[in-house]
């Protein structure tokens, strides 16, 4: 079965003609994989290769290098700690390593009902809102550890991403879960 | 602080929405004045203000786009960096959010002063949400006539303006701190992994599919609007005079209020920590400040006194503005242990193609983590002081300065807090004795290294 209809493979041909070449649309075309899938398997890579008009083996090296795509199944929810420079020093490893305590998982591991996944992550540009947590998009910061907890507990039960304190984002956007 | 100007980050409430946006005189003062002027006259216009580029490497702007052929026998192409993942820089994200129309105005101002085909707009894929908000402004510009085609319509030209039209694309990135690196971004936006190319060919050269291609940084290019508006010379006597106008100043670390402060340039450090980000919490002194992202020389808490944050003041002092992420550390501040943190990251994100970069930030790492474990020998200051001096200058591009110059200053300016985590005692015998013994005719495998111990 492929992933893509007949109408998105032509979106896709529409979206090659604003840029000089086809393989320009890999990453646009992987992160549809991704929102659809959940992660890239080996099928999605081959499909994304037609569409891109390039080997299978460009598409696997643009998989691998970048990380934010996943090559194995993750979490419905991607759970992501900062512990660079500036979450570091108002103390985002702990609250790292309270959160994998609580999910019960290793870094890039998912829990057993597929609905939550963790990572350590570099910055993600919430220097000044630190330490952050973020849940696939939606950025949760200055968050102590209780809140995380409350965030991954209300996740767990509900499905849906609470609204952060901080929340200065569009409402009028429709919420992406990822998946 | 009334009186330090707002160019960037204006305090206008709703500013995201375009129909607030053109109420202010959006897509209307500044490009109508673009229009009634020569291309040519436009670079000109932003040369006389001295704008310089904000991403980091401050190369003035208007010299940058002087670079592009005059003709238009080629596709041109301008590229607009927004990966921003630089640790302690979140000023990009500001514009995303608060003021992405001004971002547009000033892609099609720079577009029309180069005469380009198809702007992108590259943003981190980190970004999502942030993403989402400039394809939602971008929408709203095309459907109002600002891009594309029926920007003949909506701007007719006056004087010696030409008649002109771009298109704008945004294209979101997926997880690289090495895409921010100008090469690097064209190497993603293709399609492929993002490997930094050797210069030459300069990209106003030969840049996207082989095309003249100029890079800016998203602050740059927000920063053009309000050029055209009050005119390259009042521009020019904005704070520093050798790098004038105003900087998103991203304050991170131990202060009372991180956030994002727009201050003119050469604004006292000082004042940007004590006054603006509120100080340091509980009156505790500063032990080390990294005022331009994690990637700068870290200056001493003795050394701010005076340090004004500009490119030539704080070159001076012994750092460099990068990206204005103010970084502050508190007397109680583990160094080691932030600077092993720091020399993770680029271990991290290292591509991989260049060899110094490729080892010897992983060399930097596993020393760093003896000192953060205190089982270093004290002939490991010297060793990562000689590591990091080896990757710089070495590479294909600037990610090797990068990972060598926090540890090499570090090293340099806080060389007690090293000899500290030393372990008295532990040495190693002769930790170059595999090469003296090659020199002696000896196969490789019959040399013995002693090995030390390591609890």
């Amino acid at each position: 079965m492929p992933i893509f209809s007949e109408q998105e493979v032509q979106e896709f041909a529409e979206l090659q003609k604003r840029y000089g070449a086809p393989a320009a649309t890999v990453l646009p075309v992987l992160w549809r994989i991704q929102e659809k899938m959940g992660w890239i398997d080996d099928s999605a890579m081959e499909e994304a290769a037609a569409i891109c008009q390039v080997p299978k083996s460009h598409i696997q090296g643009v998989v691998s290098f970048y990380t934010m795509f996943f090559d194995k199944p993750m979490g419905r929810f991607h759970v992501q700690v900062c512990t660079n420079v500036s979450c570091m020093l108002h103390g985002s490893e702990k609250l790292y390593n309270d959160v994998k305590g609580k999910l019960g998982i290793p870094n890039h591991g998912r829990t057993e009902d597929g609905m939550f996944s963790l990572e350590e992550v570099e910055c993600m540009g919430a220097c000044g809102g630190a330490p952050m947590m973020a849940v696939n998009e939606r950025f949760y910061e200055k968050i102590s550890t209780d809140e995380a907890f409350t965030i991954i507990d209300q996740v767990g039960a509900s499905g849906n991403l609470p609204t952060p304190k901080f929340f200065s984002q569009l409402p009028e956007l429709s919420e992406a879960t990822n998946r | 602080m009334a009186d330090t100007p707002k160019l960037v980050l204006p305090d206008i409430p709703g500013l995201r929405n375009i129909e607030t946006y053109i109420a202010h005189g959006g897509y209307r003062d500044a490009i109508g004045k673009a229009y009634s002027m020569a291309p040519t006259a436009v670079t000109d216009e932003v040369k006389k203000s001295g704008l310089r580029g904000r991403g980091g490497a401050a190369f003035p702007t208007g010299l940058k786009w002087s670079f592009m052929p005059k003709t238009n026998e080629k596709k041109k192409y301008l590229l607009i960096n927004g990966d921003e993942s630089e640790p302690g820089s979140f000023k990009d994200r500001q514009i995303f959010e608060f003021n992405p129309h001004q971002l547009i105005e000033g892609i099609l101002i720079a577009s029309y002063a180069m005469q380009i085909d198809h702007a992108y707009i590259y943003i981190r894929g980190e970004y999502g949400y942030w993403v989402k908000m400039v394809e939602k402004a971008v929408a709203d510009a095309y459907a109002k006539g600002f891009i594309g085609p029926r920007m003949k319509e909506n701007f007719r030209p006056s004087g010696d303006g030409v008649e002109f039209s771009v298109d704008i694309t945004v294209h979101k990135g997926a997880g690289a701190y090495i895409v921010g690196e100008e090469m690097a971004m064209m190497s993603s936006l293709e399609g492929g992994r993002g490997l930094p190319r050797i210069k030459p060919p300069f990209p106003a050269q030969s840049g996207l599919w082989g095309m003249p291609t100029t890079i800016n940084n998203i602050e740059t290019m927000a920063s053009v609007p309000p050029i055209m508006k009050m005119g390259g010379e009042a521009y020019s006597k904005i704070g520093d005079p050798k790098h004038p106008g105003t900087l998103l100043f991203g304050v991170s670390g131990h202060v009372n209020r991180p956030g994002v402060y727009e201050l003119p340039t050469g604004t006292l450090l000082t004042d940007v920590i004590n006054v603006h980000a509120g100080g340091v919490p509980n009156g505790k002194k500063i032990k080390m400040v990294i005022p331009g992202g994690s990637s700068m020389p870290p200056l001493r808490g003795e050394q701010l006194e005076g340090v004004k944050m500009d490119a030539e003041n704080l070159k001076a002092a012994g750092s460099s503005i990068g990206t204005a992420g103010v970084m502050v550390m508190d007397e109680d501040t583990d160094i080691i242990h932030v600077l092993t943190r720091i020399a993770k990251f680029y271990w991290h994100e290292s591509c991989g193609q260049c060899t110094p970069c490729r080892e010897g930030t992983g060399w930097l790492l596993k020393l760093l983590q003896r000192f953060d474990a205190g089982e270093a020998m004290a002939s490991d200051i010297d060793l990562l002081h000689d590591v990091a001096f080896n990757i710089e200058g070495r590479t294909i591009c600037a990610l090797g300065e990068a990972a060598a110059w926090p540890v090499r200053f570090t090293v340099e300016r806080f060389r007690e807090e090293f000899e500290k985590r030393v372990k008295p005692g532990l040495t190693v015998e002769s930790p170059n004795r595999v090469h003296s013994l090659r020199k002696g005719g000896l196969d490789i495998v019959q040399v013995h290294v002693p090995v030390v111990e390591r609890v």
